[in-house]
Parts: C-alpha cells; sequence; structure tokens
C-alpha cells in the first residue's frame, strides 16, 4: 500500500488507500457492499415469494381492520355535505338532495346494498334500510319524470336529450358508433353546464355509466329519473328564456310548467321520509358522519368491546360484551395447556433420551403418530371417550365410581377444550424437550452422584437447569400454537371452552364482518409478539434450543 | 317480497340467452353443494339425468355451501370464479345479491313453466324471495327426541314448549349455537303470540326477554353448530331431544332406525336454493342457464323428494311426490310441508334476521360465554 507523496504533512496520518488510489475504508465497504448485494441475491427468489404469498397477504388482511373507504366511495356528496351538520335534529334538505344523487347511482350500480351490509355492523336496521330505499329512490324522481313526459313524449326519449346536452363533435361519434367499437368519450354542449348545472352533472354521470357498465350508445338509452329530478331543480332556478340550442322549445316548455303552480313537487327529505321513517331520524345521519373518514378506529374499538360514538369511544353495554373475556380466556386456556404438556411432556422426553437408541426410536414412533394422525379423527375422539354416553363415563358407572344419573359432564366445556388441545400439541413439547436432554452428558449427571448429591438433588442442580431451554422452546411453539387453534375449541369447546379464534372464524365466514375479524386477528397478533419479546427479556431467546 | 327489475337487466339476459346457441355453451360446470344425503340426492334427481341428455358434459361438485358467501367474496376480489351454480340457503342469497355477488335473473326468461302452462314466476310464488335466488326445496329446522328416554308417564312430547319443561322432561337438549330460531321459540313459549314475536325481538326488552327463557335450560343444553350433531348426539342417547333439519331427522328414524321420533311443533320454514355468481364468461353462463332450467322444472324437483325428505318448491311438484328410492315407503307424510306436520309453523324472517342478526348475536355470544 503506498501513500500518495505530495499530501502535506498533517495529512500524513489520513486515510489508507488501497492499490487503486481509493481509501481503503471505502474500497472494503464496497467489496462488503458487493458481497452482501450477492448474498441478497441469492435469497432473493426466497424472499420475495414469502412477501409475495405470505407477508403481502396478511398485511392486506390486517390493512382492513382500518379501511373504511366504502362509506365515502358510494356516498361522495353526501359524506362531504354531512361534515358540516352539527349532528343535532336532521341535515338540511340540500343533505337529503346530496344523498338522493348518491343513493340513485349507488343503486343503479348496486353498491347501496353493499353499504347497508356495512352499515349494519354498526346500525341495526340499516341492511334494510338501504335495500328498501334502492327500490324506493325511482319514486322521487318519477314525480318529475311523469310531468315531463306528460307534457312531451320526446322527455323519455333518449335522442332528444342526448342531442341538447351532447357537443355537436360527440353526437357525429356516437352516431357513427357500431357494436363492438369502443364508444367516444361523452362531451357537454358548451353552455349547457352553466344554462342548467345540476341536469349537465347528473346526464355526465349517467352517460358514463351507460358507456362503460352497459356499453350502450346514449342514442338508445334514456336517462334515470335523476336527470329528471336535477332538470326541475334547474328550471325552478335557472333562466332558460335565452336558450337556442337543440330542442329550445321543449326546454322552454317545461320550464314554463314547472313555474306553474300545478306542477307538482316533492321535498328531498320528504321523499326519503315516504321511503322509510327512519331516514327522519338523526341515527343513520350520526352513523354515516361518523363512518365517513375513509380510515376508521371503529372495528378495533370494538373488538375490546367499545364502540365509536360522536362523544369519542365508549364501552359497549354490559350485555354485548364478550371479546375482552375471549382474550383472557385464550390467553389463560393457552396457559394451562402448556403447562400439562410440560408436566405430561417431561417425564416422556427424559425416558426417551436415556433409554437405548431401539427402545427410544419404538417408543419415539408412538410420540409421532398422533402427528400422522387427522387433527379431526384425534378431536372427535376425545369426544366419543368424554361425553356423558361414552367411554369413560361408562367405565366409572361400571366400577361404581359415579352413579348413573350423575354421569359427569367432560366434554364441550373447557376441560373438554384443555383434554383434547394438551394430547394434540404434547408432540410439539416432547419433541424439543427431547432433542436438548439428548444433548445433556450421563457424565454429568454420574459425577454429581460420585461426589455424594442424593438423586433429587443430582436432577434438579444438575441435570434440570440443562434441560429448561427444551422447555422454552416447547413452551413457545405450544402456547404460541394454543393461542390461534381454531377448531378443536370449536368441536369440543361447547360455550365455555371457545377461543377467540372462534370469533375470528365466525365473522371471516358468517358475519362477513372481515374488519372486525381483522382487528381481532391484528390485536391476537400483537399480544404474542409481546409474549414473545417479554419472553425474551426474562428468559432470552438465547437460551431456546430447539436441538 | 315485492321486486322490480330493471328493464336494463332484462335485456341483457335476454341477448344472453338468445345470442348464444347451443355450441356455444361450456362443458365443464363446477356446481357447489352441501355434500352429503343432500348432494346426493341432486346428483340423482338432477345431475345423472342432465348428463345423459348431454354426454358432453363435465359435472364436478364442491362441497363448499356452509362456507359458500365468504368464498365467493374472496373469489371475487381476487377477480377470479370458480364455480358455476351455487347450492345456498335463501338468506345467503339474499346477502349474495346485495353484495352483487350473484346474478339476478328473470323467473320466466330462465326457469321452465309447469306442465299446465303456469309460468315459473307464479309456479315459485313466495318462495323466489331474492332477486338472485332460484328456489329447489323447502326444509325446517325441527325437533327430533329420544322415543325410549321420554319420562314414565309422561306424554311424548307434541309441543314446543316441551322444549322448555325440564321438570315433565329431564334430560339434555341440544339447539344450534346461534339466536335465530332459538330465540323465536323462547319467546312463543314466553306467552308471546305468533304474529308478534319479531315485534318483540326487535326490541332490547324482547331480547333480554327471550335470552332469559333460554337461560332457564341454559345448563340442559348442548349446542351444535353443523347438522349433523344433533343426529349423533340422538343415536348415542347424549341427549333427549335436539333441533336440526328434517331431512337429518328422517334419515336417522327411517334409514338408521334409531328410537327417534319427530315433534313438528312450531317447525321453522327455510328455502334452499340455486344461486348463479356474477361475473360467469358467456358460454359457461349459456351452459349454467341450461342446466337451471331443466334441473328446476316439475318433474326433477319432485323426483329429489325420492331421495330426501324435503318438500320442492314448485307447487306443481308436490302432487308428483311419490316414493323413496330405496325404502319405498311414501315420502308425502314425511314432508315439512305436510298438512298434518304443518298445523303450527313459523317461516324464517330474512328481512328481520338482515338486520338484526349481528346486533342479536352479539348479545346471544356474550350470553352463552357467561
Amino acid at each position: 500500500m503506498t501513500a500518495s507523496t505530495d499530501v502535506p504533512e498533517k495529512d500524513a496520518d489520513g486515510p489508507m488507500l488501497a492499490a487503486d488510489g481509493t481509501p481503503l475504508k471505502k474500497s472494503l465497504s464496497r467489496a462488503l457492499r458487493v458481497q452482501k448485494l450477492r448474498a441478497l441475491a441469492l435469497i432473493a427468489p426466497l424472499l420475495i415469494f414469502v412477501l409475495v404469498t405470505f407477508i403481502a397477504p396478511i398485511a392486506d388482511m390486517l390493512f382492513r381492520s382500518v379501511e373504511n373507504q366504502i362509506v365515502s366511495d358510494t356516498m361522495p356528496k353526501t359524506t362531504a355535505a354531512l361534515a358540516d351538520w352539527d349532528g343535532t335534529g336532521l341535515p338540511s334538505d340540500q343533505v337529503f338532495e346530496d344523498a338522493y344523487y348518491d343513493l340513485f347511482v349507488a343503486a343503479e350500480r348496486k353498491e347501496h346494498t353493499r353499504l347497508g351490509t356495512r352499515l349494519n355492523y354498526e346500525q341495526t336496521g340499516a341492511s334494510s334500510l338501504f335495500r328498501k330505499s334502492g327500490r324506493g329512490l325511482d319514486d322521487i324522481g318519477e314525480v318529475y319524470q311523469d310531468q315531463f313526459e306528460d307534457l312531451d313524449e320526446n322527455w323519455d326519449e333518449a335522442q332528444p336529450w342526448a342531442e341538447m346536452m351532447g357537443s355537436e363533435d360527440w353526437l357525429a361519434k356516437e352516431a357513427a358508433w357500431e357494436k363492438g367499437s369502443r364508444l367516444p368519450k361523452f362531451a357537454l354542449r358548451d353552455g349547457v353546464e352553466e344554462l342548467l348545472p345540476r341536469t349537465a352533472e347528473q346526464y355526465e354521470i349517467f352517460a358514463n355509466y351507460t358507456h362503460r357498465e352497459e356499453g350502450d350508445s346514449l342514442l338508445d338509452e334514456e336517462p334515470w329519473s335523476a336527470v329528471h329530478t336535477a332538470l326541475y331543480q334547474d328550471l325552478s332556478t335557472q333562466d332558460v328564456s335565452g336558450y337556442g340550442g337543440p330542442h329550445a322549445d321543449m326546454l322552454k316548455a317545461a320550464a314554463a310548467l314547472v313555474a306553474s303552480p300545478d306542477f307538482q313537487t316533492v321535498s328531498f327529505t320528504d321523499g326519503f321520509g315516504e321511503i322509510d321513517k327512519d331516514w327522519l331520524e338523526p341515527e343513520i345521519w350520526r352513523t354515516l358522519k361518523l363512518y365517513a373518514p375513509k380510515y376508521t378506529s371503529g372495528y378495533f374499538l370494538n373488538s375490546v368491546d367499545m364502540k365509536l360514538t360522536p362523544d369519542g369511544a365508549e364501552a359497549r353495554p354490559e350485555n354485548e360484551r364478550i371479546y375482552i373475556m375471549l382474550f383472557k380466556r385464550t390467553l389463560f386456556m393457552s396457559l394451562v395447556i402448556t403447562c400439562s404438556c410440560i408436566l405430561l411432556g417431561y417425564p416422556v422426553a427424559y425416558i426417551l433420551s436415556n433409554l437405548p437408541a431401539r427402545k427410544a426410536n419404538l417408543l419415539m414412533i408412538l410420540v409421532l403418530l398422533p402427528f400422522w394422525t387427522s387433527l379431526l379423527v384425534r378431536t372427535s375422539a376425545w369426544k366419543i371417550m368424554l361425553q356423558q354416553q361414552g367411554v369413560i363415563n361408562d367405565v366409572l358407572v361400571w366400577i361404581g365410581l359415579v352413579a348413573d344419573d350423575g354421569r359427569l359432564t367432560m366434554i364441550n366445556n373447557q376441560f373438554g377444550t384443555i383434554v383434547a388441545m394438551t394430547h394434540i400439541l404434547l408432540p410439539f413439547m416432547i419433541l424439543p424437550m427431547y432433542s436438548v436432554m439428548s444433548t445433556i452428558p450421563h457424565s454429568y449427571v454420574r459425577a454429581a452422584k460420585s461426589l455424594g448429591a442424593t438423586d433429587w438433588t443430582t436432577f434438579w442442580r444438575v441435570y434440570f437447569p440443562q434441560s429448561v431451554p427444551g422447555i422454552g422452546a416447547g413452551s413457545i411453539l405450544v402456547f404460541i400454537l394454543a393461542i390461534g387453534y381454531y377448531i378443536t375449541p370449536e368441536i369440543v369447546g361447547g360455550t365455555t371452552g371457545t377461543f377467540i379464534s372462534n370469533r375470528i372464524a365466525y365473522h371471516i365466514s358468517t358475519s362477513l364482518n372481515w374488519g372486525l375479524a381483522a382487528a381481532l386477528g391484528s390485536i391476537l397478533l400483537a399480544v404474542v409478539l409481546l409474549l414473545y419479546w417479554a419472553y425474551d427479556r426474562i428468559v432470552g431467546i438465547d437460551n431456546v434450543k430447539l436441538g | 317480497m315485492k321486486r322490480t327489475k330493471t328493464l336494463l337487466a332484462t335485456t341483457a339476459l335476454t341477448v344472453a340467452a338468445g345470442a348464444v346457441s347451443a355450441q356455444d355453451m361450456a362443458n365443464d360446470m363446477t356446481l357447489v353443494s352441501w355434500g352429503g344425503a343432500y348432494q346426493t340426492s341432486q346428483i340423482k334427481a338432477y345431475a345423472d339425468p342432465y348428463k345423459e341428455m348431454h354426454p358432453e358434459v363435465n359435472i364436478s361438485w364442491d362441497e363448499s355451501s356452509a362456507e359458500a358467501v365468504a368464498k365467493l367474496r374472496a373469489m371475487n376480489e381476487a377477480g377470479n370464479i370458480t364455480w358455476d351454480l351455487v347450492d345456498v340457503v335463501a338468506a345467503d342469497a339474499i346477502r349474495l345479491c346485495d353484495e352483487g355477488l350473484a346474478m339476478e335473473y328473470d323467473p320466466d326468461e330462465l326457469l321452465a313453466e309447469a306442465d299446465d302452462g303456469t309460468s315459473a314466476e307464479d309456479d315459485f310464488g313466495d318462495m323466489i324471495v331474492s332477486d338472485c335466488f332460484i328456489p329447489q326445496i323447502v326444509y325446517s329446522t325441527t325437533f327430533g327426541y329420544r322415543t325410549d328416554m321420554v319420562p314414565e308417564g309422561a306424554e311424548p312430547p307434541s309441543d314446543i314448549c316441551s322444549v322448555f319443561d325440564l321438570e315433565t322432561y329431564p334430560g339434555k337438549r341440544s339447539l344450534e349455537k346461534r339466536p335465530i330460531n332459538n330465540m323465536e321459540w323462547a319467546l312463543y313459549c314466553d306467552g308471546v303470540a305468533k304474529d308478534e314475536i319479531y315485534d318483540v325481538l326487535a326490541t332490547p326488552e324482547g331480547q333480554d326477554q327471550a335470552l332469559a327463557k333460554l337461560d332457564t335450560i341454559k345448563d340442559s343444553v348442548v349446542w351444535w353448530s353443523a347438522g349433523a350433531d344433533t343426529p349423533q348426539l340422538l343415536a348415542d342417547g347424549e341427549v333427549f331431544m335436539g333441533s336440526t333439519y328434517n331431512g337429518r331427522l328422517f334419515s336417522v328414524i327411517e334409514e338408521q332406525d334409531q328410537p327417534v321420533a319427530m315433534m313438528w311443533d312450531m317447525q321453522v320454514f327455510d328455502l334452499d336454493g340455486w344461486i348463479i355468481p356474477e361475473g360467469l364468461d358467456d358460454d359457461a353462463l349459456a351452459r349454467v342457464e341450461d342446466f337451471v332450467k331443466f334441473a328446476t322444472d316439475t318433474q326433477r324437483l319432485a323426483d329429489q323428494a325420492a331421495y330426501i325428505s324435503y318438500g320442492p318448491a314448485r307447487q306443481s311438484s308436490a302432487p308428483l311426490v311419490g316414493q323413496h328410492a330405496e325404502l319405498g315407503i311414501d315420502m308425502a307424510p314425511h314432508m315439512p310441508t305436510d298438512p298434518a306436520n304443518a298445523a303450527n309453523t313459523l317461516l324464517y324472517n330474512y328481512e328481520f334476521w338482515a338486520d338484526y342478526r349481528d346486533d342479536i348475536d352479539a348479545k346471544f355470544q356474550a350470553w352463552l360465554a357467561q
């Protein structure tokens, strides 16, 4: 290595340089970086596989615990308008108007019932309210549609509408369109937006829907009744006397009709009240306002027996609290199962590791046998063993320990779950213990004995401390497996032996409340990580050995 | 339930049905059902005869109906629908329709008319409880009891309230681990008039009342979650009486010859049928529509009753119900809809439970866990 000769004195003990003249530190770190990249490239396939097939789906699922876009996506105008509402009394007719237009489009897209299902988790009755409203909204618009139609049948024709609303350029393209090709993008006629702002907006929504989702030409499809409602609103506020575009007479006649005292109108508030009286209660609007944000803490609050209210989080009524209790029960029962596994597994592992290899192998097969049997079969077998007319009760009655009418209840409760799960998880305890114990040299025990220790002292002071890492590894395995167990508690748990995982499964497959299921799952994951961290701090993860 | 169909949906259907000729039908079809005796009845009554007419068609079965709603939602999110026709209970059909996962259809367009020319819509009548639901059978949730465990001196139970009468009929009962049906029975036996049950159940006081009534037998109840549980519990003598689907009890009584009898009082009628998933491509849809038209015609629905004791959903099928295919016994008296069995019944209230399911279930589960 050469230092350059013309460096000033003070830099003499400056950075050492590599052969190519770059500072050694830099050169080394570059070499290290290349090595790291190479290593990364080698594990990249596995890493990407795990990321794509494991981490990403889990993250996506957990993300649902806060996701709440459906409300603002389905009713964008309403949620924006509700932001200014103070939550007392009924919202203004303007909010009802926005809700009308939002829900009308949602109903055409059949999205209103999904929103109803979502809100029904928060407010009972929302499901049928939205389903009913999807059908009932037509009644509001038909009031106007019918009157316009009676005046001039052209108001129920596709073509005059398209000619009035669309630009010349677009009309020519739309007329030339043939089935199978792309529909030309709808463009509004100049000036129509200023003259009839609401109608233009609603017609544009209708045009985009007809083009994109139905794939139909606007020259064949007459607009839906929300457009007629918008037209009535425009004609009652705008002056169209200066209009000279297509169908000017038709529009002016309609304006005259709207101005006449005979013209029937219905306020949006009344229209909604007509569909269902629940719309005239502030509760549904409060729920909509509360769940308007794109992200919500509502699911997490639900999963700790609280609920979101306009005044912040609040505890649920006593007769609806269940999740905290289930979390506690899950942790407690998993702990009991882990302890039972230690008590039952330790002697087995001890014998296994101290027997001659041939006998040990035979015993090992007996330990592994349950592993190779279906989980369902093993669980159902416990049912037959433990039920009141089952094997154990029959034997107890036969030998006279238990009266025939006093048979023990050992299944469909906590006891049944603990017994069945201890049995199922036992191999996960025995195997790590065995592999640790078989590395403990026999000479230690002999040495202790030759130094005068009793059998108990030898075991407790010499053998046991060396087997602790096996207990640690087994306990972590069994505990974490137990906490997420689902099928066994479902079959033998009855009502007092079920776990939080059973509720998660219920919300995934039966109630379809995936947000709540995700929140419960996230909490469970956090609890496991926390316990793991605590274990590391107290016992030390270095003390865990799998062999 | 009042139904309005958009003109658009109808035209889309007509175009789809008209434009695709027989040659454009897919030859592979995946049907989803419940497995067990019920699926067997569908295979024998619909699928086998259909395959005889169309030997080129392959029908595969997936026994996923119990999780159909969650799975269809997942498939829809993944953008890959692998099922062509799904057998679900009516409540699930309504939810799938709400979620936009099931296709709306026009009964007169899709389904065959009755032999006397009655339109499909009239023949099925009120059974079409959702725009997406293609009814197949009427089943009921009802009770069975062990005849050999009836206490000496007591009449065999014939009244739903004997479920709540632990003095006359001691012993365990098995009930489904969900509020639906149990809450109705509890209120009815607590003195609420039948036509007021849902009004009462809609109030928090009514829900408490139902739970209080259930509380009186809570210690004697084994809760089931799979339809096969009660038949097994009855056969083992674990329970004296239990609720389950009437077809399961028929099989325990007539096929397995167990000392079990039916108690039809206050049986709750429910419907089961097909839905077509939304988003099938044209040739798959054409095949499914062809199959559904065949499988829901008058004769096919009547044929199914020869294999399982569920009532056909078509009025015109009822007179054609004959004998059990293997046992050779008359099936009519075993149908839940038979007048002798249907003296006192309840119809599953779809709208009520769609609204109150989450709320009441939370209370019910909290009560169970106490």
